[in-house]
């Protein structure tokens, strides 16, 4: 029974973690908590219903399952990171220079408006993922674990250990210098616009998996799903300390296990709450988080 | 998928950097590209057709827009712009006539107002106080002290949840209720700000907007206590002297009552020591803090004051539904009554009852298109957030001192 529900909390908390990963890197680079991203993992969700359900009708998912969910996973990532990319240039890109406040209020009203513009095009009833995964399995340990969970852990998994091995290529550390400090970065002859860009681009296209595998695996997606799974991947990325990538991921799978635990032993009505204490808590005690490093301010 | 547009993708990948770049360049193409690139994102969610037609109006629109943008018709459009809400308002307010006569003036249409108008516009304008009260509130958290709250709604709830459990389970009145209401709410707010405010700028607003939740959902699932998401019904409006004040009418009056109390009192509070420390630790905590001033208890001032007034929001709110829920506080509620604060000019209390006035009016103005009311609050929040981000009416001489410096 534990160890199920910890197989259950690190699918959810990979997704988490999946998410966390965009926010972490925005706030490395533009200290701003783009309130946005969890819509462009909504939008991720929608898309691939979408495009799986263009392949289905086209009768190729029948035919070829992988390779229509391959297709559909390539075009959601292109569109929502076209989204994010879009999100950066219109709403944030003005307002670099502005009070902190400024684009904060603007991450909020791209927020809106993303929920908003999904609600209205695609309807506010429940969206349902168009194939069924069947209900085949592992064991091992007494656990039973989905092929799908499989699937989420290891594609998780895998993102992570890429973006980890991009961080040491060229651009990954154009990225890092940026993240650092912005005016150095362009002395040195860093394109900082293009790497901020980038950062977006990325961020959305990871939140554009973590929409399909969260769809695939609830098999029921509505237009608000981005605001809560949105503050939770937030948390996700406090509790590991948020700027730290190795941290966002830590807190996304503590997320996970915290949620799942919690839903399991005290009570699954309050599994929204268990987030938000936690993130109460983590800010009251340790506001860098667990692995963030403690800025002193300057004056 | 394919067919129209194709061919701009291509565009695209050859001159990526030209997507919503700077205004300046204006290079013919570029409106075809935006046009094209606005029509790529918004084609898998409406289909070939209603994406080509966006396509045209962004392709036909855009240079009317940039047209108005055209050297020659600059200094046509600042002076067009600066008289524009000088003309109707400013000129009178500047007049000497209207220095005099502007503020009684509103006090009397305000007061005649329910003999003209159908209860249908009487209840917005009750609504419209009630929100003003709000956003007074909240101003004080982000436009005196500049700490972002993004829970506000929370305190609204407790102040009409409070009065709801006492009528309904205690039978209290309306009058007693009041304080009650207004103080539960402004512990609250001190006790969620004691320990928060050990925090800055984003965490706190985080840690607004977590505690907003975790009370709307404690509010949804405690159904013993608050009856869970169906709500409390059959709460008593407020008497005086045994006549109900129930009437649209009477009510009107009640909360005018309380907005005419409120703008003064936040005229004085500004204008004092508190008033002028709150200004100080916006305008630079660090230097505030090294004139002596205590910015921990200033700021809590600023919270218990603040969400003392949204304590009264809420019993007014609740006794005028005579009904609560939870589904009334979200976190949408939230970003509302950020928006009316930020509208009218973040510190500025003018500017944020008239930013409360203009978000509850405009939206039932605009019934006709009730569906898009969101969609366009939040492209709104955007845009204005770029071209004024000091609000409709701001604090322009804080803003120039800044700038001297």
């Amino acid at each position: 029974m534990l160890l199920q529900q910890l197989i259950n909390g690190l699918t959810l908390g990979s997704v988490y973690a999946i998410i966390a990963l965009g926010y972490t890197m925005v706030y490395g680079i533009l200290e701003l908590i783009n309130f946005a991203h969890g819509e462009i993992y909504m939008l991720g969700a929608y898309l691939g219903i979408i495009f799986l359900g263009i392949f289905t009708a086209m009768g190729l998912t029948a035919a070829n399952f992988p390779l229509a969910l391959i297709l559909t996973v390539l075009i959601t990532v292109f569109f929502c990171s076209a989204y994010g990319f879009t999100m950066e240039k219109v709403a944030y890109k003005p307002l670099r220079n502005a009070p902190r406040l400024s684009p904060l209020i603007s991450a909020i009203g791209v927020s809106i408006f993303l929920q908003n513009y999904v609600m209205l095009t695609q309807g506010a009833t429940d969206k349902v993922f168009p194939y069924r995964y069947g209900e085949a399995h592992v064991h091992f340990l007494n656990v039973e674990m989905t092929y799908l969970q499989v699937m989420i852990i290891a594609t998780s998994a895998l993102l992570m250990l890429a973006l980890h091995l991009f961080r040491k290529t060229r651009m990954g550390k154009a990225m890092r210098a940026t993240a650092q400090d912005k005016t150095m970065a362009a002395l040195v002859g860093i394109n900082v616009d293009g790497i901020i860009s980038l950062t977006f681009v990325i961020g959305a296209g990871l939140a554009a998996v973590a929409g399909i595998m969260v769809a695939s695996y609830y098999g029921i997606v509505n237009y608000f799903i981005g605001y809560v799974a949105g503050i939770k991947a937030f948390t996700a990325a406090v509790l590991g300390g948020i700027g730290s990538i190795p941290g966002a991921m830590l807190g996304g799978i503590l997320l996970g296990l915290i949620e799942s635990l919690g839903a399991a032993y005290i009570s699954s009505e309050y599994k929204d709450v268990y987030a938000f204490v936690m993130l109460l808590i983590i800010l009251l005690i340790r506001p860098s988080g667990i692995l963030g490093r403690h800025t002193e301010e300057k004056v | 998928m394919k067919g129209g547009v194709q061919e701009p993708v291509h565009e695209l990948r050859s001159r990526p950097r030209g997507i919503g770049g700077s205004i300046k360049q204006s290079a013919s193409s570029r409106p075809v590209l935006i046009a094209a690139w606005a029509a790529l994102l918004f084609l898998p969610f409406k289909g070939i057709m209603p994406a080509l037609t966006l396509f045209i109006i962004i392709v036909a629109g855009l240079p009317a827009l940039q047209l108005a943008r055209k050297p020659w018709s600059a200094g046509f459009r600042t002076a067009a712009l600066k008289s524009l809400p000088r003309f109707p308002l400013r000129v009178f307010a500047e007049s000497r006539f209207g220095r005099s006569s502007a503020l009684p003036l509103l006090f009397i249409i305000l007061l005649v107002l329910p003999f003209t108008l159908r209860d249908y516009y009487m209840d917005v304008l009750v609504m419209s106080g009630i929100y003003v009260l709000l956003a007074l509130g909240l101003n004080v958290i982000v436009g005196f002290t500049g700490l972002l709250n993004l829970g506000f709604a929370a305190f609204y709830a407790i102040g009409a949840y409070t009065y709801a459990l006492l009528n309904t389970k205690l039978g209290l009145g309306f009058w007693p209720s009041l304080p009650l209401s207004a103080g539960a709410a402004a512990l609250s707010g001190l006790l969620l700000a004691f320990p928060a405010l050990r925090l800055k700028g984003d965490y706190l607003a985080i840690v607004t907007l977590g505690f907003g939740e975790i009370l709307r959902i404690v509010l949804n699932n405690w159904d013993s206590f608050t009856n869970g998401p169906n709500g409390i019904s059959g709460i008593t409006p407020p008497f005086l002297f045994g006549v109900s004040l129930g009437s649209l009418k009477y009510y009107y009056y009640l909360v005018l009552l309380i907005v005419l109390v409120a703008v003064p009192v936040m005229k004085r509070v500004e204008a004092s020591r508190i008033g002028r420390a709150w200004l100080a630790i916006k305008e630079n905590e660090i230097a505030a803090s090294s004139m002596g001033i205590n910015t921990t208890r200033y700021k809590l001032y600023a919270f218990a004051f603040g969400t003392f007034w949204a304590g009264i929001a809420g019993i007014l709110f609740a006794a005028k539904m005579r009904f609560v829920s939870p589904e009334s506080f979200t976190f949408m509620e939230s970003v509302l009554i950020l928006s009316m604060v930020i509208l009218g000019g973040l510190g500025n209390i003018y500017g944020a009852a008239a930013g409360a006035v203009i978000l509850v009016v405009l939206p039932e103005a605009l019934r006709e298109v009730q569906s898009y009311r969101m969609l366009i609050l939040g492209i709104g929040l955007v845009l204005l957030m770029i071209f004024r981000p000091q609000g409709l009416l701001s604090r322009n001489k804080i803003l120039k001192s800044r700038k001297q410096n």
